[in-house]
Formats: structure tokens, C-alpha cells, sequence
């Protein structure tokens, strides 16, 4: 069983705040390049995309490569201006989907 | 004390060989706090009887950037794996429809400061018994779920997740119980034999070099007060029995089964060369 | 290796003449060329050489473990719907494959700011260049060294 991604985003801010996120979520990040105990190569297996979005606008992406490490970090801003939903994705090699929300409401 | 540590490196020549910088490099200042709120005993007296006078936790052997990694608990990787545990607290196995919530309630209360003071005798098996061997006669006897093999299934994030329960509480042990003190000498015995191809023992780097560099690797003294630990070359939660595997293994010498009579015995006297220090899992370590 | 290519890099793009070292010396593991590096950078930047300054990155200087190496961009800009700083590119030279992650900010984003930890397969330099949205592009250098430790397991 995976463990659920943890998001770290402030309960509440002010209008024009510039609010830090953090994000954290378990993915050993095979890198492809890795041989298994037969000397075979174990194929790459990596999330390659997350993505940030408030309201739907977006707010940050990352294009990830084999080199992040295993249980990917990400700390980045965001300015807000309205009260309202963070949606964080991340997609990996196979396809699959994790997604969670966070609201945030305006001081 | 210059003297002694000179006749030490003399007299140990395989160790000797490998330590590439002879120059000690002091554990780093603390204090640890995680989160900001929560502080860690790090560096306390160490118990009567025990060689060194102080006992310094891993922490300050390590590099400023995986320093920071433990004392945030939002970014420290290990905490995926006590939320994991934590659900699998929850989650009902086995022929009896338990789940170990279905006895213990609230492990936050229930297991408030348990995980601090594993090893324990256990008076069914006449043996001492660690977290790990607590979670599977629970399993097994109570839920009817079949017992979780070494390192494998939830093994490691629920004892992460207990032992987590006690972040800060400080490392204790009742030697005094049944017949742990002979297991105590035991483990005693294990620590000080030089083993392997490289004529190690656990004291030769532990005890007699700590704080000195074998290769690049800043020698701590070998506490067992973070485990199961982050360790950033697995990037996953090691256990205990698997650092003393991988630690015998370095030596060049046979390992051990995990929760076998010799590394239960090794435990139970690292335990108790810990006590004092604040219980810090998920440590993070290189 | 093609020295000279990697010289020029070197020049382009600020950093130590160690790397030229490192070129001549080889290496005995498989190693993102230099053209790799260069055609990741051209592509990303649209053939525009990257100029000095604007872009901070922050690394450890001594990594204890490759596996997992703390790294922060920053990069000066008002973030306002018409000049904003678009995407940030960071590479490790010497790693298998260069390519490490691209952040993209939008004006949502209030600061060009982000962070990551990255696997470095040795001692080396780390590059990040950042592309604003009127297309221009900066970059910084930091060199980390990676320690191989004692203990396996």
C-alpha cells in the first residue's frame, strides 16, 4: 500500500500574500538505469509530471527527469488573491494519476 | 587521552588502514528540535556503567543539509511511512475482524511512550521481544493475521509509526527484568568480538573511533535511537536488524538472521548504551 | 570527449577551468556528453546564450549522499502578467543523464522560487538556467561534491 501524499498549505492568507506550498510524495523513482540481482535492467519507472494548480489557473509545474530523488520533495509559491481550491497532480511513467486538494480561505 | 587513542590506533591496524582521515572532527552544535517545537535529547550522561561518558545521537555526525531533512517533519521522507503506519493501525486483518484499534483504541494514548522502551522480556517465549516481534504476536495471536516477515508488508512503517509516538521521549530499558541480563552479557560480548575478514567489532568504530572519517563516512557511536531510519542511500525506512546485518556484512563476516538470538541479544545492550537520548524515529541519516 | 566543445561550455556559461580537467581525465562510467548538455540548453533556450546573474541556486557545497541532494532556484523578477519568469532548467553535468528537472512558474506562482532534491552520480557541477518571458535567458553554476561513504547496507 503507497502512502497517501502529503501537502502542506496554509489554512488561511491574506489578499496579496505570497504563501509557500510543500509537497511530498512517496515513488522510488526507478531511474532505468539500475540493474536487478540477474544483472537485467530494471526499467525506468518515474513520476515525470506534477502540477499545481489554484482554481484551475496554473500556479507551478515541474518537468521531472530520473535524477529527482526517490519520494519526490517540491517547495514553491503562490500569490493569492482569492479564497479558494489547490489541486496537486502527479503522473507517472505508466500513466497513473494522484491527485489531492487543499482550500485555502482568505483572511 | 591522547596517549590511549594512539595506542588504540596502534593496536587496531586493519581499522587503522581504512580510516583515510585520522583528524577527529567534532560532532556538530545542537540542539534538534522538530519542527521548531519539539526538542531532542541528543547528547546526554550516559548510564553508570557505561564506557562512555556522554552518549551523542547520529544527528550530530551528520552533514548540515540531512540535519535539516529530520528536523522537519514535513519534508522528512521517513514520515510517509508512519502515516502509512497509522493507517494500517486502522485497517481490520485476519480471521478474528480486528484491526489493533479494535483493542488499543487511540495508539496516540494507548502507545503514548511504548516505543521507548522496547526491548522487553517476554515471559511467554523467555526471550526479550522488540517492537517489531510485539507487532506479530499481536497478529498472530490476537487478529488471527498472519505474522509480517522480516523487514516485509507493514513490518516497518508500523513500528516507524509507534515508535514515532515517542519522538523525544528519551531511550529506556529494564535490564532487570527476567533473564535479560544474560542477554545483556551477551550482547556485551557480541559487541566487543572482532568478526570478519576485516577483524572488526562493533567498539572498533563505535566505541574507539567515534568521530573520526572511515573513507568519507563520519563514524557516529552506533545509537539505535532513530530506528527504523530514513537513510538517504536507500531512500526507505531501515530497520535495526538490517543496519546490524549491513554493519556485520561490512566486516566481511556471516550475518546473523534479524530477530535472531544474537541480534536480539545485540539489541537489547545497544538499547541500553542509548538510553537518555530522546527517541527520534524516523531519524535521517545518510 | 570533444575537449574543446566542452571548454566552450565552460566559458559560456561561467564556470571552473576544473571542468576542462575532468574532460581530458575521462571517465569509467557512462556520462551525459557534452553535446547532450549543450543541445538540452540550446533547445531550452532557443539557441541564446545564457547571461550571468538574476538566477540564484542553492546547493550544499559537501553532499553526503548523491541520492538525495537538497536544490533551490530563485530568480529576481516582478512576476506581473507581462514579465514573469517562465521556466527553470536544472542539470547536473556529469550525471548519466543531464537533465534533471524544468520548474515552470506563471504570475500566479508571486515568486520564482522553488525547490527539489536530486540524485548526483558523482562530484560535480550543477547548472540551472532560467528563461524569462520576453525570452530572455540566465544561468548560475554550483559545484557539489559528493562523498562516497565507508558503509554499504
Amino acid at each position: 500500500m503507497a502512502a497517501k501524499p502529503r501537502v502542506k498549505v496554509p489554512k488561511s492568507a491574506a489578499a496579496g500574500d505570497i504563501i509557500t506550498l510543500k509537497t511530498l510524495i512517496s515513488h522510488k523513482m526507478e531511474s532505468g538505469q539500475r540493474k536487478d540481482g540477474d544483472g537485467n535492467p530494471i526499467p525506468r519507472d518515474i513520476i515525470n509530471k506534477f502540477t499545481c494548480t489554484f482554481n484551475g489557473k496554473p500556479v507551478f509545474s515541474c518537468d521531472m527527469d530520473p535524477a529527482v530523488s526517490a519520494n519526490p520533495y517540491f517547495e514553491f509559491k503562490a500569490k493569492i488573491t482569492e479564497a479558494g481550491t489547490f489541486t496537486f497532480t502527479w503522473v507517472d511513467d505508466a500513466g497513473e494519476v494522484t491527485e489531492m486538494t487543499k482550500d485555502i480561505a482568505l483572511k | 587521552m591522547n596517549r590511549k587513542l594512539l595506542i588504540v590506533l596502534l593496536g587496531t591496524t586493519s581499522l587503522y588502514s581504512m580510516v583515510s582521515r585520522v583528524a577527529l572532527a567534532d560532532p556538530s552544535e545542537g540542539p534538534l528540535f522538530i519542527d521548531g517545537e519539539i526538542e531532542m535529547i541528543t547528547r546526554t550522561e550516559s548510564v553508570e556503567g557505561h564506557p562512555l561518558p556522554e552518549v551523542i545521537s547520529g544527528w550530530h555526525y551528520r552533514t548540515e543539509s540531512t540535519q535539516a531533512l529530520e528536523a522537519d517533519s514535513f519534508e522528512n521522507p521517513g514520515m510517509l511511512a508512519v502515516e502509512e503506519g497509522e493507517v494500517l493501525w486502522n485497517t481490520v486483518e485476519g480471521s478474528e475482524g480486528k484491526s489493533c484499534a479494535s483493542c488499543h483504541d487511540d495508539a496516540a494514548e494507548s502507545m503514548a511512550t511504548v516505543g521507548a522502551s522496547y526491548p522487553k522480556w517476554d515471559a511467554g517465549s523467555a526471550k526479550p521481544i522488540n517492537v517489531e516481534q510485539r507487532i506479530n504476536m499481536c497478529r498472530v495471536e490476537k487478529m488471527g493475521a498472519e505474522a509480517y516477515p522480516f523487514d516485509k508488508g507493514g513490518q516497518k512503517p508500523m513500528t516507524a509509526f509507534l515508535k514515532n509516538l515517542s519522538l523525544g521521549e528519551p531511550v529506556r530499558i529494564d535490564v532487570e527484568e527476567g533473564e535479560m541480563q544474560a542477554w545483556w552479557e551477551r550482547g556485551k560480548e557480541m559487541y566487543y568480538t572482532r568478526t570478519g575478514q576485516l577483524d572488526l567489532s562493533c567498539a572498533s568504530c563505535h566505541e574507539k573511533n567515534n568521530g573520526k572519517y572511515i573513507r568519507a563516512d563520519h563514524l557516529s557511536q552506533g545509537n539505535v535511537n532513530g530506528f527504523p531510519t530514513y537513510r538517504l542511500k536507500q531512500s526507505a525506512l531501515v530497520s535495526l536488524h538490517n543496519r546490524f546485518r549491513g554493519c556485520i556484512r561490512d566486516t566481511r563476516a556471516e550475518m546473523p538472521d534479524a530477530f535472531s538470538d544474537e541480534l536480539m541479544a545485540l539489541e537489547v545492550y545497544t538499547t541500553w548504551r542509548s538510553q537518555g537520548l530522546s527517541v527520534e524515529t524516523p531519524a535521517v541519516r545518510q | 570527449m570533444n575537449t574543446s566543445k566542452r571548454q566552450f561550455l565552460g566559458r559560456t556559461l561561467g564556470v571552473s577551468a576544473g571542468m576542462a580537467i575532468t574532460a581530458l581525465l575521462g571517465s569509467t562510467r557512462a556520462l551525459a556528453s557534452v553535446e547532450d548538455v549543450q543541445k538540452a540548453i540550446a533547445e531550452f533556450t532557443g539557441g541564446k546564450a545564457p547571461a550571468e546573474g538574476v538566477v540564484t541556486l542553492t546547493t550544499p557545497e559537501i553532499a553526503e549522499n548523491g541520492n538525495s541532494v537538497p536544490v533551490s532556484v530563485s530568480v529576481e523578477s516582478p512576476m506581473s502578467e507581462d514579465d514573469y519568469v517562465e521556466s527553470v532548467m536544472i542539470l547536473a553535468e556529469d550525471n548519466p543523464s543531464a537533465l534533471v528537472a524544468t520548474f515552470h512558474f506563471t504570475p500566479a506562482s508571486g515568486e520564482a522560487v522553488a525547490s527539489t532534491r536530486m540524485r548526483l552520480a558523482r562530484t560535480q557541477n550543477v547548472l540551472a538556467v532560467a528563461k524569462m518571458s520576453n525570452g530572455d535567458v540566465y544561468s548560475a553554476t554550483n559545484n557539489i561534491k559528493v562523498t562516497i561513504g565507508g558503509c554499504g547496507g
